[in-house]
């Protein structure tokens, strides 16, 4: 995708040229956010924007994260555009008063005489002993809320069209980040560029079985779609949702009407999240589309313990996906074909960090 | 003071009080369909705090708001067709009393989680500071609200930045239906504010021209760049925490508790105040009297004529 551009940028680094550029452009846009100017500057997302945009646009903040909330939406009432920024998303729920109460509903409730174009960035953590407190995925419980906008882009390319679109809007608009995408590189152009928000992508195209996935599941997705593709001859068609709220329904139900099998993967727990409604939607406004009940791939419904040995098997894998997808097919999974299958999806070395096999562009 | 002041002080009082005793009578006939809370007898603070702000100052409100919305400027048209829900209403009948908002007037918004528009004042004022304008903006709230948390993460940062905000503290001794002391140790709020590291005073929130003074000087302070400024104002609220009737009867205060409260009458107080300042106080009240009770009658007129807003509108402006 986006051949023509021809430069490969990291995510984190498309985060920070978007941050950059939206600065560049926009007097009204501040950022704060607990690091932001420190040494490591939020995963080298925020690296230089002090130096270059001075103290008074780019701000440290105190360890207050349901007052700085409040802060930032009484600054875009008044004419400003913050973009604030959590390390873990799981320290947002400190700030749930605020972005419920007030940010989501501020427009509604006073008629639309005021808005809160705020943009509150919330990083996914995952491996390494993140646990259950660094490491949720909470983008069905925002989504839940009129009023707030829900992104969660996967590629580079969009992470910085979606950011920028996101500071643009005139809405709440929370950017969910997984961490195991910060390194994946894509094509990125130089240019400042929007990605529309509540539109999703058509990562892959396939006739068999529709896999809607969000975030770091879109990159599972397409490892299992490319080794069903070369063992199985099966063909899957990968959706990259990219926003959880406005969800973009129309591109699924398109896939499902060709293909007749979903699978809805989720970086989140599996009771109440996304994926069930996402299949709600589709089983309301599709159900003779489809040739089989659908399927949730999400985490289990039970904390992310720390220790590795507990956490092995915790995240579901491209094996996972795939699997689903044979069963979908009413395929074996005792053939010479699904063992090598099975072997092109092995991943090498410890399961608790980033697989650096596929690093993009995508 | 200037004579025009004295009026003004006492036209906004005496509205603001008109104004609830208006709505508490009628709120019986169960066609304004909201939660009411009334500031009868803590009307000094509003009316001495905004009538020495700058009509480009901002103002947020919780959910006792009827008086500062009226102090700052806001429509009482708009208000009461809040209150009965009609599309003219500030919030297009989407809040009702606890909602309301005028911009024109500066007054940015009153919501009902305590403690919510605390930060966002904080927020406002910031705005103010990056862009260098000279506004300020002030955030009024409760002895109750002192105790979240959002309150005090909303000091730290105002007075680490310096902005220009004020925060004022209405004293009234009880939260609902529990006393200050059984929801704080004995100790004054504002010295706690101060430790923040900020100018804090306290006044007698029943003398409107106290809370006049002491508002003016922290104004002043707040507009020169001296930072955030704190007010505690002890007052009285003489009716029930919510709706318009007084519920003396669940003996949660005791009677000559509610009787001294009553018996310092913001409005009586200044009247007597003026009369000693050798003014002609009776014929004036009573031409203040005749206004506010034709200006009342066409707010209720206009609210009871206006549209009443339909399902299907219930569905626009979830997004701007």
């Amino acid at each position: 995708m986006h051949e023509t551009t021809q430069r490969h940028l990291a995510f984190v680094d498309a985060l920070r040229e978007g941050l950059d550029q939206a600065l560049e452009k926009d007097p009204r846009v501040i950022v704060i956010g607990e690091g932001v100017p420190d040494p490591k500057a939020i995963f080298n997302t925020t690296a230089g924007l002090l130096d270059k945009h001075g103290c008074s646009r780019v701000f440290d903040m105190p360890l207050a994260e349901n007052g700085l909330t409040g802060i930032c939406i009484g600054a875009a009432l008044s004419g400003l555009r913050p973009v604030m920024v959590h390390q873990r998303i799981d320290f947002a729920l400190l700030a749930m008063d605020q972005l419920i109460n007030n940010a989501a509903k501020w427009h509604y409730m006073f008629d639309g005489k005021a808005s809160v174009p705020l943009v509150v960035r919330m990083i996914v953590g995952r491996g390494w002993g993140q646990g259950p407190q660094h490491s949720q995925s909470l983008q069905a419980m925002f989504a839940q809320v009129p009023g707030i906008k829900v992104v969660m882009p996967t590629t580079a390319y969009d992470a910085k069209g979606m950011l920028i679109a996101a500071i643009e809007d005139d809405n709440p608009v929370l950017f969910i980040e997984h961490r195991w995408l910060h390194h994946v590189k894509d094509n990125v152009p130089e240019a400042y560029y929007r990605v529309p928000i509540g539109k999703a992508r058509v990562l892959q195209e396939g006739s068999d079985v529709t896999i809607a996935a969000f975030s770091y599941m879109v990159f599972e997705a397409l490892t299992a779609a490319r080794a069903l593709s070369s063992s199985m001859g099966i063909h899957v068609e990968v959706i990259d949702m990219r926003s959880v709220r406005p969800l973009d329904i129309a591109t699924v139900l398109e896939s499902v009407k060709k293909t007749g099998r979903l699978i809805v993967a989720d970086t989140a727990f599996k009771t109440g999240g996304i994926a069930g409604e996402l299949i709600s939607q589709v089983a309301e406004q599709a159900f003779n589309a489809l040739k089989a009940a659908p399927v949730r791939i999400a985490s289990p419904d039970h904390p992310t313990p720390t220790s590795p040995f507990m956490a092995e098997h915790y995240y579901p894998s491209p094996q996972t996906i795939a699997d689903a997808v044979i069963d979908l097919m009413g395929g074996s999974k005792n053939t010479d074909d699904y063992r090598k299958l099975s072997a092109l999806m092995v991943r090498n070395g410890p399961h608790d960090v980033p697989n650096r096999e596929f690093s993009g562009p995508f | 003071m200037q004579e025009i002041e004295s009026d003004q002080l006492l036209y906004s009082m005496l509205r603001i009080r008109r104004v609830e005793e208006a709505l508490a009578d009628r709120y019986a006939e169960q066609e304004m369909r909201c939660p009411m809370h009334l500031c009868i007898g803590q009307e000094a603070i509003a009316v001495g705090m905004c009538v020495a702000l700058s009509p480009d100052d901002k103002v947020f409100s919780n959910h006792r708001a009827h008086g500062h919305y009226l102090a700052k400027g806001g429509d009482l048209n708009a208000m009461v067709a809040e209150l009965y829900g009609r599309a003219t209403g500030c919030c297009g009948g989407r809040g009702g009393s606890m909602h309301l908002i005028d911009l024109d007037a500066g007054f940015m918004g009153a919501t009902p989680i305590v403690g919510g528009t605390v930060p966002l004042a904080v927020g406002s004022a910031w705005a103010a500071s990056l862009k260098r304008t000279n506004q300020v903006t002030v955030v009024f709230f409760g002895d109750g609200c002192f105790e979240e948390g959002v309150v005090h993460e909303s000091l730290n940062f105002a007075a680490l930045h310096k902005l220009p905000v004020i925060f004022v503290c209405e004293n009234n001794d009880f939260s609902v239906y529990t006393h200050r002391n059984e929801r704080q140790p004995d100790r004054p709020i504002y010295r706690i504010a101060e430790a923040h590291g900020m100018t804090a005073a306290f006044g007698d929130g029943n003398d409107v021209e106290e809370v006049l003074n002491i508002s003016r000087g922290a104004i002043e302070k707040a507009r020169t760049g001296m930072g955030p400024q704190f007010l505690e104002f002890r007052t009285y609220r003489w009716r029930e925490h919510c709706g318009p009737d007084f519920d003396d009867h669940l003996n949660y205060r005791t009677v000559q508790e509610i009787e001294a409260g009553m018996n310092d009458c913001p409005i009586a107080r200044y009247k007597t105040k003026l009369v000693l300042d050798n003014k002609d106080v009776e014929a004036e009240f009573a031409r203040l009297e005749a206004a506010i009770h034709e200006e009342i009658n066409d707010a209720f007129e206009v609210a009871l004529s206006s549209r009443k807003p339909t399902t299907d509108d219930a569905w626009g402006k979830v997004y701007a």
